[in-house]
């Protein structure tokens, strides 16, 4: 059985992008993702060709319609609840400790992030 | 007896009229995992035997009248379980295991339901394949050789080959009604905010939502019927009534006076995805159409031009949302390090990282954000004529394992027909419409939000045309 391949260069808008190396490491940075010098050139082709297919959606007209921005969609605005303390669903202590990798009388041990001076 | 053969529906009727008990019931689906679960990779942990028995003969002395009283479930391994390991599939929580049940799996315990264990995933739910596992790929139920369809992929297979009755799985771009689809399943996609998503793993929160997998609508309806409502601890459950799913599943007596919107663009085949669906499929979906026609529907085509949009909208809003979700990730109160992350959960957070930075914000994230509006104007104006629409889920069958992995983009375009719905929040079932060889396809009704008693009505109808779900894997 055969699958069907997309065609990238038709699913391509004008818009083409081409990430450079120094893109790939800064997105990484901003990500906080480690990132192996070998692997920066798969990233460069795969990020770059996902954000060409994206980028099409700026020829898409909606010029002339204000469009509001959807972030929600079934209309709910502003759910509040009571500011009480509701003990049902409050974890132990040791509840809370338990995944942690390490921890110090009740507290989480974290690395050290500041210098001794 | 094998489980396989049952639905709920049929196991309930039984364990009422004491011709079975929850503890064979049990026995017949470790039975299966033992049989099944190493070929097909399904379960990442399975609840022990005793304490599954211990829960059994508890339903046994108080009895079946709770709705699914004795039932065995599978729960995708994003739904927190108190005591039981939760990974999302993925190696940066191999060892987590929460302090607490997420709301659904609290109602499923309270409505009988015996939880036996956890499903392999796309971790993060990041996959329509079943693929980006950390833990390995599932295959499918009726070819082992072939994808099982993601991302909640494990959860179908274990409804498929016995080794539990119903399933849960999230949807955020299509991740039960694909899954479903592949093996032979009603897979359900509610409404935005019908069912509460605290406690499980977050992927994309403006489109997340909770869904189930069963061999039939009745078993659908009566999932939803229990985990449907208001949770207070999920700010976007909606505050609309839940209706009498099963009530509704009798409610048409046929077809007459429903009109069944057909989008063009959902329809053309041709030999390149980006024309359409391949047409291996063609076959199936007109006739799954007819047997609508059949029934008394009425066919009218609409116009949904943004579908392609659709897609790409999707592919930033989805990812944006991930980088911004997975932050949270930071190997101190739980779980590993972000080095930990497999392949397709960093390029989705770069992705977002990229879209969402300085300099390319309203490029990508806002525009997607408008677009997603005109996406929601199109199916809201698609309603004023029809009453749902109809669907492929997927524009191709299953895969072979491994022959698409290193392809992300192609993956990506394969969602084009499940996004829209997640864009406008709207509800969907995926219904099985026979085979092609052996592998399983499926086709979609789309309804209007809150319109789950709407479509379970119309899928009891086709189903009963069609019975699809009588045919098995072969095994």
């Amino acid at each position: 059985m055969k699958r069907i391949r997309y065609n990238l260069y038709t699913m391509t808008g004008n818009t083409s992008v081409t990430l450079s190396e120094k893109d790939v490491k800064k997105i990484a940075t901003l990500a906080k993702l480690p990132l192996e010098e070998k692997d920066i050139p798969l990233y460069i082709l795969q990020l770059s060709s996902i954000l060409s297919f994206v980028s099409k959606l700026q020829d898409v007209k909606s010029d002339g319609i204000s469009l509001r921005s959807t972030s929600q969609v079934t209309g709910l605005t502003n759910v509040f609840r009571e500011d009480i303390i509701d003990t049902s669903r409050m974890l132990s202590q040791e509840e809370v400790l338990s995944n942690a990798h390490a921890a110090h009388e009740g507290f989480i041990l974290v690395p050290q992030i500041l210098a001794k001076e | 007896m094998n489980i396989r053969e049952l639905t709920i529906e049929t196991a309930l009727k039984r364990m009422r009229a004491g011709a079975l008990s929850a503890t064979e019931l049990i026995l017949s689906a470790l039975e299966n995992i033992e049989k099944y679960n190493k070929i097909y990779n399904v379960l990442l942990t399975v609840v022990d035997k005793e304490s599954l028995l211990g829960e059994a003969k508890k339903i046994e002395t108080s009895g079946y009248d709770k709705p699914l009283a004795g039932i065995p479930i599978v729960l995708k391994d994003l739904f927190s379980t108190k005591g039981i390991r939760t990974t999302a599939g993925s190696k940066v929580l191999k060892s987590y295991v929460p302090s607490y049940d997420a709301t659904v799996v609290k109602k499923l315990r309270e409505a009988g339901a015996i939880v036996i264990g956890k499903a392999n995933q796309d971790a993060f739910a990041h996959g329509s394949t079943g693929e980006n596992s950390d833990f390995g790929s599932t295959s499918s139920a009726y070819d082992v050789k072939y994808v099982a369809g993601g991302s909640s992929s494990g959860s179908a297979v274990a409804v498929a080959l016995g080794m539990c009755l119903a399933s849960t799985g999230t949807d955020t771009g299509g991740s039960v009604r694909v899954p479903a689809s592949f093996n032979n399943l009603v897979g359900l996609k509610p409404t935005y905010g019908r069912v509460s998503r605290y406690g499980i793993i977050a992927m994309a929160s403006s489109l997340d939502s909770v869904g189930h997998m069963t061999k039939t609508v009745y078993d659908n309806a009566l999932l939803l019927s229990v985990t449907a409502g208001i949770d207070p601890y999920d700010a976007t459950t909606g505050l609309q009534r839940v209706p009498d799913y099963l009530a509704s599943l009798s409610s048409l007596k046929s077809l007459k006076g429903i009109t069944i919107g057909v989008s063009p663009e959902y329809l053309v085949v041709g030999k390149k995805v980006t024309d359409g669906m391949n047409p291996i499929l063609e076959k199936q979906t007109e006739e799954a159409l007819a047997v609508f026609t059949s029934l008394g529907a009425t066919i009218k085509e609409i116009d949904l031009p943004h579908t392609k949009d659709a897609l790409e909208t999707y592919y930033v809003l989805c990812p944006s949302e991930v980088s911004s979700n997975l932050g949270r990730y930071d190997g101190i109160r739980y779980g590993k390090g972000r080095d930990a992350f497999g392949l397709e959960a960093r390029r989705r957070i770069m992705i977002g990282t990229y879209a969402l930075s300085a300099g390319y914000y309203d490029a990508y994230y806002t525009t997607a954000q408008k677009v997603r509006s005109i996406v929601c104007q199109e199916f809201e104006k698609a309603f004023e004529s029809v009453d749902i629409v109809f669907a492929p889920v997927s524009p191709s069958p299953s895969s072979i394992v491994g022959e698409l992995v290193d392809d992300p983009m192609s993956l990506y375009l394969s969602d084009i027909y499940t996004v829209p719905v997640n864009l406008a929040g709207l509800a969907a079932l995926s219904l099985p419409a026979g085979f092609v060889g052996n592998l399983p396809v499926g086709i979609q009704i789309i309804g209007k939000q809150w319109s789950e008693d709407r479509l379970y009505a119309i899928a009891s109808s086709y189903e009963k045309k069609t019975e699809w779900y009588k045919k098995g894997p072969i095994l």
